[in-house]
């Protein structure tokens, strides 16, 4: 309270440099153009025209992993597939998030044999599990949000 | 050393591939040749394939499909679930058209156990696979405006799936991974708002598709991008099985639903999209004629629906509507016999192919007597399809194969299985 | 004269001996070929003027355990300008010495031989680009084979969560 009064009109706003900080990381969350299998046609619903969900700062998916920070796992890893999710997800620069999209990227879903990694969260932490085969547009969206309220709990520290 | 001349995908190997790699710089010194790497992550390879390319300066010497980021297990799968269950994998297979594999599976398991689906349910079949196919060209025609920088299209493209996705959520609960055929028939009948609202799709999407070819059609860009690449001769064709759109872009008139009618698509008319120059732009062309046949095929179905039971009535396979169970203790007793067991197929084998929005879609299934089968194996219209990839692309530049690998419309579940 | 009948006939009269066995089933007819005289007959069977078979619709190797000859491998046939399908089926012993190729028939036959190789084990003879092509290099084992385990993994449910997850190996940072 202090420092408001001293400085008066002088547009100043005093914020935690946390807030602010995460504020910034949920509003412009630019994930990684990466699709797998039937999920990602629904991540491509949910950033086509109906859903856009550049509504919520998630304006380009980058080709990159080098200019993103969220891998969306959108379906099914398989056994050839996970050395090289797991490489993106180390080419990614920190700070970065996970969200396994669909029961498949979730648990392995409906294919329980010896070709589909069980869960995706063996090879790259996760932070949000999204439900579903594929989960709707709308749950795909709820699943960032929920990630953005995680983010914005997050210390400073966390990635430091 | 470097086997330059080939044109067909066996004459060089992955192995070989990798062991160019490993001694690149030799090689690049003595034949100037770059090895690239494109995939399984890359925006314009449709999903997780891997293409090994060769190349000359910025011209593709050679090319090497790298497959199996996908790979399911789908066909092994299926032979440990029953055959009503093992249905569900079929969805996941081609993702952007789970109603034909569907209706390939499904006609492979009533040939095996030999039962028919009544009229109304073809009809139903009928109608729900055009939309899938207008679906199925939708995202393919907005993936492929996109790889050619038309983003605009994709945006378009996906606001009408969204319309045929609401339709698919109406009769099956589900917008994509529907199961909604199952042996015998269909899941339920049609819900009463379900007809009103394809007949107001068919109202307002030839406007839409006038939009797209408005965009397209004559768009320099476009024909630049599109007109004499990636041309593959009839015979080649032929040869290398490709099948759907891209085979009668070469200049062979062959559809299944034409020439092997399945699910009374005898009765409705319709026209064989052909085309003669194989390039890119012909399939372009051929798939867009395709949209207005299947909106041909949908009004005169619609026209045409009959009235009458959605489902066979031998209980031996298809289970009682639940209205019976409260009353009659066979039905009971069928119920839990065909959702716990299944029911059992004769020994013998089938074939049955479907044209799916992609081409030849196409299920052999052998019985051995039990309640599972004893072998699936699918006939991926992508897997073959993708044979033709380095006999299009070769001695073309590097952007091109980008609109080549569109113009085929390939599917990696569908490849990978 | 019915076209089923028809090929049957010239086959016996280009290449007799060739067939082994004749089964319809449901409105299909199957052909089983002995496996040495199998890529003869897929030759004659393109390139007779009154057969032209010239689309190789599908190869798929079946695992027929415990029976013997333990496989088979299957190629439904396609022909444009008659519209008549035809499945040809060979009794194959020894995975290792399976069929001749088709790939100088059919070029896309190359391309359906690996996959049959890759997930069934069935060798076809002069294909030279036999490779893992579905699964990892390292991978041991087809497992389209009816020895070859589905590789099931429990299911984790709130019984027995904790056995599960204390066993799960999550990945780290």
């Amino acid at each position: 309270m202090g420092i408001e009064q001293k400085l008066g009109t002088m547009g100043v706003v005093t914020h935690r440099l946390e807030d602010l900080v995460n504020w910034g990381r949920t509003n412009a969350m630019w994930p990684i153009l990466f699709g797998l299998a039937c999920c990602a046609i629904e991540m491509m619903g949910s950033q086509a025209s109906n859903y856009d969900a550049s509504r919520f700062g998630m304006e380009l998916n980058r080709p990159s992993p080098r200019q993103s920070d969220l891998m969306i796992v959108a379906g099914r890893v398989s056994r050839k597939m996970a050395p090289v999710v797991r490489r993106l997800y180390d080419q990614m620069a920190a700070p970065k998030w996970v969200i396994a999209m669909g029961d498949c990227a979730s648990c392995g879903g409906i294919f329980n044999n010896y070709a589909i990694v069980q869960g995706v969260d063996e090879i790259v932490p996760v932070d949000v599990y999204v439900a579903g085969c594929p989960p709707r547009p709308e749950a795909l969206i709820n699943g960032i949000m929920t990630l953005h309220e995680k983010i914005r709990g997050e210390k400073l520290k966390d990635w430091a | 050393m470097l086997s330059t001349g080939s044109d067909t995908i066996q004459e060089l190997t992955v192995e070989e591939l990798r062991a160019k790699v490993g001694t690149g710089m030799e090689i690049a010194n003595e034949e100037e040749h770059l090895l690239l790497s494109m995939g399984p992550q890359h925006p314009s390879t449709h999903g997780v394939l891997r293409l090994l390319v060769e190349l000359d300066g910025e011209t593709v010497v050679n090319l090497a499909p790298d497959i199996g980021f996908l790979h399911t297990g789908i066909e092994k799968s299926m032979e440990s679930k029953t055959f009503t269950k093992a249905l569900v994998m079929t969805d996941r297979m081609d993702y952007l058209s789970p109603m034909s594999n569907n209706l390939g599976y499904i006609l492979a398991v009533e040939k095996l156990i030999g039962i028919e689906a009544p009229p109304r349910a073809q009809a139903i079949r009928v109608i729900l696979a055009e939309l899938q196919r207008v679906a199925s060209h939708l995202v393919w025609l907005g993936t492929h405006a996109l790889d050619l920088a038309a983003m605009s299209v994709f945006l378009y493209c996906f606001r009408e799936r969204e319309y045929i996705l609401d339709l698919f959520e109406m009769v099956s609960g589900q917008r994509m991974m529907v199961s909604y055929f199952r042996p015998g028939g269909v899941w339920r009948d049609l819900p009463e708002e379900f007809i009103p609202a394809v007949r107001h799709f068919l109202d307002f999407f030839p406007a839409r598709l006038a939009d797209y070819e408005a965009l397209l059609t004559n768009n320099p860009i476009f024909l630049n991008r599109a007109k004499g690449v990636g041309i593959i001769s009839r015979d080649d064709a032929v040869s290398l099985g490709l099948t759907g759109p891209s085979l009668r872009a070469s200049g062979v008139q062959w559809d299944i639903r034409k020439t092997q009618p399945y699910s009374g698509y005898e009765q409705y008319e319709f026209d064989v999209p052909v085309r003669t120059d194989g390039d890119v732009y012909s399939r372009y062309q051929c798939r867009i004629e395709e949209f207005h046949q299947s909106l041909r095929i949908l009004q005169q179905a619609l026209d045409k629906l009959p009235d009458g039971p959605v489902n066979a009535s031998d209980r031996k396979y298809v289970p009682p509507p639940r209205a019976e169970l409260g009353r009659s203790m066979e039905a009971v007793i069928h119920h839990f016999k065909l959702w716990t067991e299944g029911f059992k197929a004769p020994e013998g084998f089938v074939y049955q192919s479907v044209e799916s929005p992609r081409g030849e879609f196409a299920c052999y299934l052998r019985g051995d007597g039990g309640s599972k089968p004893a072998r699936v194996h699918f006939r991926a219209p992508s897997y073959v399809n993708l044979a033709s990839l380095p006999k299009m692309a070769k001695n073309l530049f590097m952007a091109d194969l980008v609109a080549i690998i569109g113009s085929i419309d390939i599917v990696l579940g569908e490849i990978d299985r | 004269m019915d076209r089923d009948q028809f090929v049957v006939e010239k086959i016996n009269a280009a290449i007799p001996d060739a067939i082994e066995e004749i089964l319809d089933f449901r409105g299909e007819r199957t052909i089983f070929i002995h496996q040495p005289h199998i890529k003869a007959v897929c030759q004659f069977m393109r390139d007779d003027a009154d057969l032209q078979y010239n689309f190789l619709s599908d190869i798929c190797a079946d695992d027929m355990l415990p029976d013997f000859p333990r496989f088979a491998v299957n190629y439904h046939l396609y022909s444009i300008p008659n519209n008549h399908r035809l499945r040809l089926r060979v009794r194959v012993e020894d995975p290792d010495e399976g069929p001749e190729t088709m790939g100088t028939i059919w070029t896309i036959a190359t391309w359906l031989e690996m996959e049959v190789w890759d997930l069934m084990g069935v060798r076809f003879r002069g294909n030279t680009s036999l490779r893992r092509l579905f699964l990892p290099e390292d991978w041991q084992g087809h497992p389209l084979r009816k020895d070859y385990p589905l590789g099931y993994e429990d299911v984790q449910f709130s019984f027995n969560w904790e056995t599960i997850d204390a066993k799960k190996p999550y990945a780290k940072e």
